[in-house]
């Protein structure tokens, strides 16, 4: 059941509609949400790496996944005061309305 | 290694006299104050003077010949491959003569400039750069070698620049300084093209080198001819010669003093001190002397005829002065080069008192300089009067003032050229100096005439304020009518029971290419006969042109208006035979022409359209590439995704 291509098949389908979330979807919420998706797909694939390469002992694999869900959290802090104050200034959330400098 | 005479350590210090006090005044002159300032300069050029005196009873105290002379190398200024510079002060009887003429009359024009400038509010500017023209001129004549004195050579047209247009606020003064700087150019140019055919011809360009150097005589004789020439080229820059005199008259521009000071006594004889400097060279160009002496000749004539019909005061002396340097050059070219620095010498005085008279009468005439403005002036001049008087005698070679015994010494050696079979050319030459003689003594008391004589013509005002009241402007007028009436005794003819002091003090400085100077048969009575010739001649145009031009507007007598001749010369010598004129329209309105087109075609054409195309094609790409960003975030993130598979795709493909 939880074999390594098993378990890349469910990182690269999750990878693939967060990168769908982002491209077709033009609520920045829901892209930033995809992103966040993408991320977890890429933790993903790295823990089943470190489980198929070391199947005992070391856990490098998961250890990187602790690191990078910290970052990520402080990155989706970040990301979502922007979102914040961008909603504040425009009263929407609607990507497109981001071309103001648009030459 | 310095000069083993103690004596000659102070040569640089004759020099650098003058430029510690041009700094003085010109760097600190604000602090100094304007009093001060002249006095500061007199002290400079005085010191120079004190110098030069004692180094020259240094230079009689060695034995005559060729080795009194005084030498201080300091180092090497030059040295690639085989040219070796030095900077090197000599000292002989020429530099002698010329450094106490440069101090001498210059420390009196100093003084009179205090008296002359003390209204004007940029003393110390002035004294500056009269200060500093002196350090050039003495480094000119100090020189040990031809680029020292090119050092000098350009100080001097610098200095000249910065003096002619010293009121550089009206653009004519400015413009008059241009041209002198512009037409000393040409010059140079031919002086530096010389001074490099010297060098590959003979190899050195030290002055003694070059005097004794072997390959004068080995060297083509074609090759020294067109060296020659084109140091006489710049000969006529700076001493205003046909075809570059034209910066002269227009040289007045500046303030009097400047025009007695560089435009009569010194800057405009370094063309003929430096042909006697080279005297060596040049006699092993016999064509070249011809042609310098036939230059002199003509200029002295053409310069002499429009000195007659100029009404400007400063002018008439301009003139004057490129007409009596054409006499000088006439001597030179007959290798009477003794003859030449004598009636430099001589001329430095009397034309500076003439200058100097002349701006005594403007400064009290308040600018005035049209003398069909003036007249009868010698009621209320009477100092200027007695001197200019004397100056004009003495440059019109009324004897026994100074320009008597020089002009008459230069004739007669040009006459002895003939004498002695050296073609019927010197005949024609000395024919043009009698000539010019008499043209002398007309233009010079036709001036002293309309000045001096008759009644006063210009607005009657103008003679209500005290006259002459500046004392050391009228001390120096005294001084230098007293120097004009005996400096003409160092050089005595033989014929005239004097022993030609002159020429056997500076006999060791040249070398005579006819050295065969026999006493000639016809002896001694007949320069007497040649002496009393000119004399007779001066004396009675003198007389007659003064009782001519007396009561002006003058009647002219009907032979001259009914020759048909008369009035042509007249007119064309009134535009100065059109030079200037020809200069303008031949080589100055091609070459605004020709910059015209330059910069239609390439500036405009070529350099403007490579800037502009560069800007343009720049701006053409990126109109272009500014479409790629749509300002559409999602649309960045599909690119990016496609970059990143593109980018995964290469690396497993590879």
């Amino acid at each position: 059941m939880f074999t390594l291509s098993n378990c890349l098949i469910l990182a690269a389908a999750l990878f693939s509609i967060g990168v769908y979330g982002v491209v077709a979807r033009r609520n920045i919420l829901i892209m930033l949400m995809s992103v966040e998706l993408m991320l977890n797909a890429a933790n993903l694939a790295l823990v089943s790496f470190g489980r198929y390469y070391w199947p005992r002992g070391d856990h490098a694999g998961q250890v990187f996944v602790m690191l990078a869900i910290a970052v990520a959290a402080a990155e989706a802090a970040v990301g979502l005061a922007i979102l914040l104050a961008y909603f504040r200034n425009r009263e929407s959330a609607d990507s497109g309305a981001m071309g103001l400098l648009k030459g | 290694m310095r000069a083993a005479d103690p004596l000659a350590l102070l040569l640089p210090w004759i020099a650098l006299f003058p430029l510690l006090t041009a700094a003085v005044n010109g760097f600190g002159g604000k602090r100094i104050g304007r009093e001060v300032a002249g006095w500061i300069a007199c002290a400079g050029v005085f010191s120079s003077f004190v110098l030069g005196l004692r180094c020259c009873f240094g230079l009689l105290e060695l034995p005559a010949g060729p080795e009194r002379v005084l030498k201080d190398v300091i180092g090497t200024w030059i040295s690639a491959g085989d040219l070796h510079v030095t900077l090197s002060f000599v000292f002989d009887p020429l530099s002698a003569v010329m450094v106490l003429v440069v101090t001498g009359v210059g420390f009196l024009i100093h003084v009179y400039s205090i008296g002359y400038m003390e209204h004007d509010e940029d003393v110390q500017r002035y004294f500056a750069y009269l200060n500093l023209f002196t350090f050039a001129m003495l480094v000119l004549v100090l020189a040990g070698n031809l680029p020292m004195m090119f050092i000098g050579w350009e100080g001097v047209g610098l200095c000249s620049y910065l003096l002619i247009g010293f009121w550089f606020t009206d653009p004519k003064n400015a413009t008059a300084g241009r041209k002198a700087f512009l037409v000393n150019r040409v010059g140079d140019f031919g002086f530096l093209i010389g001074m490099f055919l010297v060098f590959t011809t003979l190899h050195t360009l030290d002055f003694a080198e070059i005097a004794s150097s072997q390959f004068l005589r080995l060297a083509a004789p074609t090759t020294l001819t067109i060296a020659t020439l084109c140091l006489f080229l710049g000969a006529t820059g700076k001493s205003a010669q046909i075809p570059l005199f034209v910066w002269l008259p227009d040289a007045m521009a500046g303030p009097t003093p400047v025009s007695a000071l560089i435009h009569a006594a010194t800057m405009v004889t370094a063309g003929v001190y430096m042909i006697c400097r080279m005297s060596a060279l040049f006699v092993a160009a016999p064509l070249t002397l011809s042609i310098v002496a036939g230059v002199g000749a003509i200029t002295a004539l053409g310069a002499g005829l429009i000195a007659l019909t100029q009404n400007d005061i400063k002018r008439v002396l301009a003139y004057s002065t490129i007409s009596q340097l054409g006499y000088m050059f006439l001597a030179a070219g007959a290798q009477a080069f003794d003859a030449a620095t004598f009636h430099l010498f001589t001329h430095a005085f009397f034309k500076a008192l003439l200058f100097l008279g002349a701006g005594a009468v403007i400064h009290d005439l308040a600018g005035e300089q049209d003398v069909r403005r003036m007249g009868g002036l010698k009621r209320w001049l009477p100092t200027t009067y007695i001197t200019f008087l004397i100056a004009a005698a003495a440059i019109a070679g009324i004897p026994p003032l100074a320009g008597f015994f020089s002009k008459d010494e230069i004739l007669w050696r040009v006459l002895e050229n003939f004498l002695q079979g050296h073609g019927v050319y010197w005949l024609g030459l000395w024919l043009i100096g009698i000539a010019v003689a008499a043209l002398t003594a007309g233009y010079m008391f036709r001036l002293v005439a309309l000045v001096f004589f008759g009644s006063f013509r210009g607005a009657p005002e103008a003679l209500l304020k005290p006259a002459e009241k500046s004392a050391p402007m009228m001390k120096v007028l005294v001084a230098l009518a007293g120097l004009t009436a005996v400096v003409g005794f160092f050089g005595v003819p033989e014929a005239l029971g004097g022993s030609y002091r002159w020429g056997g003090f500076l006999q060791p400085v040249w070398a005579r290419g006819n050295e065969v100077q026999l006493p000639l048969a016809h002896g001694h009575w007949a320069e007497v006969l040649h002496t009393a010739l000119v004399l007779g001649i001066s004396g009675l145009v003198a007389w007659r042109t003064l009782d001519l031009f007396k009561s002006w507007p003058v009647h002219l007598p009907s032979w001259l208006l009914e020759d048909p001749v008369f009035p042509a010369i007249r007119r064309r010598a009134e535009v100065a035979f059109g030079v200037d004129e020809a200069f303008r329209r031949w080589i100055v309105e091609p070459l605004y022409a020709g910059a015209a087109r330059l910069w239609q075609v390439f500036d405009v054409g070529v350099i403007d359209k490579a800037v502009n195309g560069t800007a343009d094609s720049v701006g053409r790409l990126a109109g272009w590439a500014r479409g790629m960003q749509t300002g559409t975030v999602n649309l960045y993130a599909v690119v990016m995704t496609v970059g990143v598979i593109l980018l995964l795709l290469s690396f497993t493909l590879i």
